[in-house]
């Protein structure tokens, strides 16, 4: 296969679309909301009129406006339906005549879609998932192919350290670096791994850029394979997310049957193959030694760093391991350029960040923003505020690893170090709303419970400390413990963030710690009214 | 092989190239306290106790998996550390039936002496009180979950040593528990030889010899490292 190849391919499937596309989202969310039978509907809809030689309904991935689906949106131009359901799906296609039509639209310019930039979720909405040609008919697979072509493993790196690019999984640490030192690494064979297990609850970005658009992660994964000198890759999904796992294996199925996976990719010397790993469901596994012992038949639960994955992974072998969304980005990197990606942001954390925005708010959903917008334009902007118009308290980044931000602090700017400083963390980008109805130690409860039932058990502190700090936790909440049991607390939060073994003992206290900085009085408040 | 020199609270210890803070600590005289670690065994880093500060990271770092280096500075009894250690003993002894006045193991308990070097004298911590499964379905031993504290040592020694893999662990969190064979009874546990060397590894009174009644079961660690030395001259 070579690039005049991918154009042909390209060509073909932009004859053949019709001149008026439906686009019917058919992601998870959208799903179980019913659209999988709107999208039969309006099938049947378009035929029914007549009208199928110059319309057709396309099935598409995410387009982020979750909190309105089902979500149809007419190409090109057309209007943005929300709420749609199957019943109404002959008057959407009336609506192409100009016929009135009840079926709620969306306002485009509204903040919630004008203040995005989509670099990662691009596609989302815009093509079938599962087919590679409309991939293709997007640029798909040309920047790899340049790649291969043009440039040499080395240029790769330096492109994207230039860029400044930064795990999206959420420690931020330079992907740049990452990949130079995995490409330093002495060892016959090496490893690229996606990490897929994406577990924070109310996080569901990666699922997203999975169903949505899985060719872009594919193609990051070579590139990432290119670079690093890897001939293998694993891609590490949760088990919960078959709709995922079903596109990534069509996508995978149908990058081989064209050779773009495999042996001699693009006619060079460069093999690389993709399969799937699929997680049984422990949070853990999305730690990265954690999620290593998993791919290779073991117990998922984590060891102790250094060494490091990059020097000593799979199997003993150096091992490149990304997030998704990270992945993600290789791509528009690449094509736009470091410089490009680099513009955008702010002095340390480039480029743009994919958030789900849920909770207490008015617009639920998928954005995707650059990097230093600050909290109160996501949320009382873009979100709309809570859905009763009450004031928002706080908002929860980074899931059972993060913290709260109170409303005061609205002006933060979302980058890693500014949310750092205010005691959360950028996180995989999870962004839950609080109104005044949440009382703040019943919300670290509830984290912590959840670190308890994912903590694997292997080290102490983090075994028996969550279970004792959801013990205290339990015991302020209904009012029944003492001034000394909140000393405790602080104490036993110190000792399992400072011992614990990996990443999930060491930041479990952070939803208790950020909300005694900002909220200590509601503690005090449960303390008190017991004395 | 090289020599590297590095200070351990504050005094210059000399190590081999490839040695962990924990030995050339051991070696110089310098007490560290341990509990999953046993002479003989990988290390897993899973107790926490042997914790220490290095100047320059910000982070604890297990004495028993960090490497010495050049230069290294070293403090192994800050307040904070002994601060933590006693926590995690005091989180231990919450977390199952730990009763030293009815226990086989008491005087020659791992924990209970841990306990003592740490200055435990009290469980700040509600204690949970599970209630777990004596098992004694094996002709010659049993194993009472109330006192294991899940240093994998028993599961460590019967893969790397005895070479069987009876012993593993299922579930997680506070509901992991140790298991032999396929989660069968230990009796029914057909990789079993028998050999006994899970109860010399195990620090409590957990794995026991039946019939042993209150503070009767002494054991000698020491074996597995003889064993596994006697084994490497050999070869």
């Amino acid at each position: 296969m070579d690039i005049s190849e991918l154009h042909a391919i390209a060509d073909r499937e932009r004859s053949r679309r019709k001149p008026i596309r439906i686009h019917c989202c058919t992601a998870s969310g959208c799903q179980a909301i019913g659209s999988t039978e709107l999208h039969r509907q309006l099938v049947q809809a378009v035929q029914a009129s007549g009208r199928d030689d110059e319309v057709e309904v396309v099935s598409v991935g995410c387009m982020g406006f979750c909190g309105g689906g089902p979500l149809v949106v007419v190409e090109p131009n057309g209007p943005r339906f929300e709420h749609v359901r199957p019943e109404q799906a002959s008057e959407v296609v009336a609506a192409l005549d100009g016929a009135p039509c009840t079926v709620q639209r969306s306002d485009p310019h509204h903040p919630f879609f004008s203040h995005q930039l989509p670099v990662v979720l691009r596609n989302g909405g815009r093509i079938d998932p599962e087919r590679i040609e409309e991939y293709i008919a997007a640029d798909g697979y040309q920047t790899l192919y340049r790649v291969l072509h043009d440039m040499t493993p080395a240029e790769v790196i330096e492109q994207l350290t230039r860029s400044g690019l930064r795990g999206r999984g959420g420690a931020g640490y330079p992907t740049g670096l990452k990949w130079g030192t995995v490409a330093k690494s002495r060892g016959e064979q090496k490893y690229v791994v996606c990490n897929g297990d994406e577990g924070d609850p109310g996080a569901f970005m990666d699922r997203s850029v999975l169903e949505s658009d899985p060719h872009l992660v594919l193609e990051g994964m070579c590139i990432a394979g290119y670079a690093v000198g890897a001939n293998q890759g694993y891609l590490y999904v949760r088990g919960e997310y078959p709709q995922a796992i079903s596109r990534l294996r069509t996508a995978i199925n149908q990058a081989r049957r064209l050779g773009i996976l495999g042996s001699q990719i693009f006619d060079t010397t460069f093999d690389f193959k993709i399969d799937i790993r699929i997680g049984a469901g422990a949070f853990v596994c999305g730690e990265e030694t954690a999620l290593i012992a998993s791919i290779e038949g073991k117990r998922g639960q984590p060891r102790p760093r250094p060494p490091y994955p990059a020097e000593s992974g799979l199997w003993g072998c150096p091992t490149l391991i990304n997030n998704v969304e990270t992945l993600a980005n290789i791509v528009p990197i690449l094509r736009g350029g470091a410089d490009w990606y680099a513009s955008i942001g702010t002095e340390r954390s480039k480029g743009t960040k994919v958030f789900a925005l849920t909770g207490k708010v008015r617009h639920t959903g998928l954005i995707e923003v650059p990097m230093g917008m600050t909290l109160r334009e996501i949320v009382e902007d873009m979100g709309g505020g809570t859905p009763d118009g009450s004031p928002v308290k706080a908002v929860q980044t980074g899931g059972p690893s993060g913290g709260c931000i109170p409303a005061s602090l609205f002006d933060t700017p979302v980058d890693y170090e500014s949310l750092a400083a205010a005691g959360s963390i950028m996180g995989s980008g999870g962004m839950v709303v609080m109104d005044s109805s949440t009382n703040m130690v019943e919300l670290a409860r509830f984290y912590m419970e959840f670190c308890m039932d994912e903590s694997c058990g292997k080290c102490i502190p983090c075994r028996v400390g969550t279970v004792q700090l959801h013990r205290l936790l339990s015991r302020i909440h209904q009012g029944i413990a003492s001034p000394a049991d909140l000393d405790l607390l602080t104490q036993l939060c110190s000792l399992v963030r400072d011992t614990s073994l990996c990443g999930l003992g060491q930041s479990a206290p952070n939803p208790v710690l950020s909300t005694l900085r900002y909220f200590r009085d509601e503690y005090e408040a449960l303390i008190q009214r017991h004395d | 092989m090289s020599a590297k020199t590095l200070s351990i609270n504050g005094t210059l210890v000399s190590a081999r190239e490839e040695e962990s803070i924990l030995d050339a600590a051991r070696d110089a005289g310098i007490a560290i306290p341990t509990l999953c670690h046993l002479e003989g065994l990988s290390e897993v880093g899973a107790c926490r106790i042997c914790l220490v500060e290095i100047a320059g990271s910000n982070k604890l770092q297990p004495a028993c998996l960090t490497k010495v280096s050049e230069g290294m500075q070293v403090e192994t009894d800050t307040p904070r550390l002994r601060e933590y250690r006693r926590a995690i003993v005091e989180l231990l002894f919450a977390e199952r039936n730990h009763v030293c006045a009815v226990c086989v193991a008491s005087g020659h308990c791992e924990l209970q002496n841990l306990a003592l070097q740490v200055g435990m004298s009290h469980v700040r911590y509600d204690y949970l009180s599970p209630s777990c499964h004596v098992d004694v379905s094996h002709q010659r031993f049993g194993i009472d979950h109330n006192r294991c504290v899940l240093c994998t040592r028993c599961v460590r020694v019967c893969d790397e040593v005895e070479g069987v893999h009876t012993w593993d662990v299922a579930g997680r969190g506070i509901n992991i528990r140790l298991i032999s064979d396929m989660n069968v009874p230990w009796g029914q546990a057909e990789s079993c030889t028998s050999c006994g060397k899970c109860l010399q590894a195990c620090p409590t009174g957990a794995i026991f010899p039946r019939g042993s009644s209150v503070a009767e079961v002494e054991r000698d660690p020491g074996v597995i490292a003889r064993i596994v030395a006697a084994r490497g001259e050999r070869q």
